[in-house]
């Protein structure tokens, strides 16, 4: 067998699987969007019909707030535990990403050890006002969870990025004279934008698409995911959902593509 | 120099605000899972009822989750070694688009993945009621983490000249594949091997929706009981899989392959 035969042969299997449990799936997905009562018209509905449309604006909303307050949290602590060294840096580093791999669902729980009935937010609150604070089923809580969730993953790769600054840059800064926030503010978050728009694009797309999370919380919280999976186990509305789905989809992969563009780094969601 | 110091102190409380955020509810679930009455406390003393209590409900889902990493590690390797060797011996154009098409379901919600393959491989009845259907949907998630490690070692070794060398001295392509391309891809494959177990033990978007009520895996039976059972029982059952999950991230720091799991890295 010659080589380039044999690597042909070594993508076969890729081939096989990726066709037949990917591509084929997806596909019929697309199909059955516009297979529906509605016709290709499902794919508008979600514009169109002011229920979907009212959940669409609260996933968007949800998943840009998060977004924004991911970064600004992540940017302090990741610069902070980068730049500095103490005593206890290595342990206070593997807390802040200790909780990378938890699924969706076990994220969902820790918001109700903090926020739930029994949660230790609802303890402190009690004994301190004498008022119980339940927040976790509700929007609120999925908006913690969701914080739970991206708060690691950006925080790792601010801390990847500042590593790679260049520090002459700001010994240069400060031998013109700047003080540390004019540094700051005018050199080191300059150059952090990329890993920004990469771990803003990851933590948006990640929220938009969640459901793990909003489902261990409750089942009637208003978002996008939540809407497919009710519409397609308890409304049995497969085009609706189809074309739901197809629409998320497209919106998860085209944010990472735009930001990869941006960026220049291999990004993506992960659950 | 008061001021950086108070600058220091300030960031450093922040950071501490922010670590406590992520590892007190997991403190809380640990403890709460060997606590003989959450609502009482700690006070109310230290039991093993409650894992116990776990074991027999969810014994099953436990050995499931394991069975189906292990099948999709298989799969995986299979598929994604030769496929990474090749996509990237051959290069260009062509081996850019596989790789982004493979790479799609990370980025694809599971949700729709999962409708995806129910459309249409629902009807096949003994499919759809068996544990591979599960199995099928790991493996397109998993996939790219598989291919993407293996390939990102191949940029840093020089296969080319490695497998050029071997052909010059006659080793059939099957051979060098076996005897020079695996062995130095090792810790791609092992980086690699770590992401799919772990992403597969954890899975929930796809498996919710691909599971039946005979093949309920871990992360399945996680949200049956953080729904329908008592406090300690959930806490009890998120310790077993903490217990289970924690040996793997720590060996994928330890082999320095933490951030793959984290999607955002450069590769």
């Amino acid at each position: 067998m010659s080589s380039s035969t044999f690597i042909r042969f070594c993508l076969v299997p890729l081939a096989v699987v990726v066709l037949a449990f990917f591509i084929l799936p997806m596909t019929q997905l697309i199909v059955a969007g516009a297979n529906g009562p509605l016709g290709l018209k499902a794919y508008a509905a979600i514009l169109l019909e002011p229920r979907y449309r009212q959940t669409l604006v609260n996933t968007v909303l949800l998943s840009f707030t998060v977004t924004i307050v991911t970064l600004v949290i992540s940017t302090i602590a990741g610069l902070f535990v980068q730049r500095n060294r103490f005593p206890g840096r290595s342990l206070l580093i593997a807390m802040l990403t200790f909780p990378l791999a938890f699924p969706g669902v076990v994220v969902g729980f820790m918001i109700i050890l903090l926020a739930g009935r029994q949660g230790l937010i609802g303890e402190i609150t009690s004994s301190i006002a004498g008022g119980k604070v339940v927040f976790a089923y509700s929007i609120g809580g999925l908006f913690l969870g969701y914080l739970y969730f991206s708060i690691p993953r950006v925080i790792l790769t601010v801390m990847a990025a500042v590593e790679k600054l260049d520090p002459r840059l700001e010994e240069a800064a400060r031998s013109l004279g700047a003080g540390a926030w004019a540094v700051h503010r005018d050199v080191v978050l300059p150059a952090l934008t990329p890993a920004f728009i990469a771990s803003s694009a990851i933590s948006f797309a990640t929220a938009m698409g969640a459901f793990g999370t909003a489902f261990t919380l409750a089942t009637n919280i208003d978002v996008l995911a939540m809407l497919i999976y009710t519409e397609f186990t308890l409304g049995a509305n497969i085009a609706i959902a189809a074309a739901l789905s197809v629409g998320l989809g497209f919106v998860a992969w085209a944010i990472l593509a735009l930001a990869r563009s941006f960026a220049g780094a291999t990004i993506a969601a992960a659950g | 120099m008061t001021k950086t110091r108070i600058l220091f102190g300030l960031q450093l409380a922040f950071t501490l605000l922010v670590a406590a955020f992520l590892i007190v509810p997991a403190i809380l679930s640990m403890v709460a899972g060997v606590t003989v009455n959450y609502f009482r406390g700690i006070r109310s003393g230290v039991t093993l009822h409650w894992i116990g209590q776990v074991w027999e409900l969810y014994a099953d889902t436990i050995g499931r989750s394991f069975e189906i990493a292990l099948a999709t590690l298989l799969v995986t390797l299979v598929i994604g070694v030769p496929a990474a060797y090749a996509l990237h011996t051959r290069g260009g154009r062509f081996s850019r688009i596989v790789e982004e098409i493979i790479t799609l379901p990370i980025a694809i919600p599971g949700l729709a993945i999962a409708l995806a393959l129910i459309l249409t491989y629902g009807g096949i009845g003994g499919f759809r009621r068996s544990w591979l259907f599960i199995l099928v949907g790991h493996v397109i998630f998993t996939l790219p983490f598989m291919v993407r490690a293996v390939m990102a070692v191949f940029a840093t070794i020089d296969v080319k000249t490695l497998d050029e060398s071997a052909a010059s001295l006659g080793a059939s392509p099957w051979r060098r594949f076996r005897d020079v391309i695996v062995p130095n891809a090792r810790p791609g494959i092992l980086a690699g091997a770590l992401m799919v177990v772990t992403l597969s033990l954890g899975e929930f978007n796809l498996t919710w929706m691909l599971h039946t009520p005979l093949t309920k895996t871990l992360p399945v039976g996680l949200a049956d009981s953080y729904a329908s059972m008592r406090l300690e029982i959930a806490s009890a059952y998120t310790l077993i899989f903490f217990v289970m999950i924690i040996p793997l991230l720590v060996a994928m720091q330890w082999i320095g392959a933490g951030a793959g799991l984290m999607p955002g890295k450069k590769s």
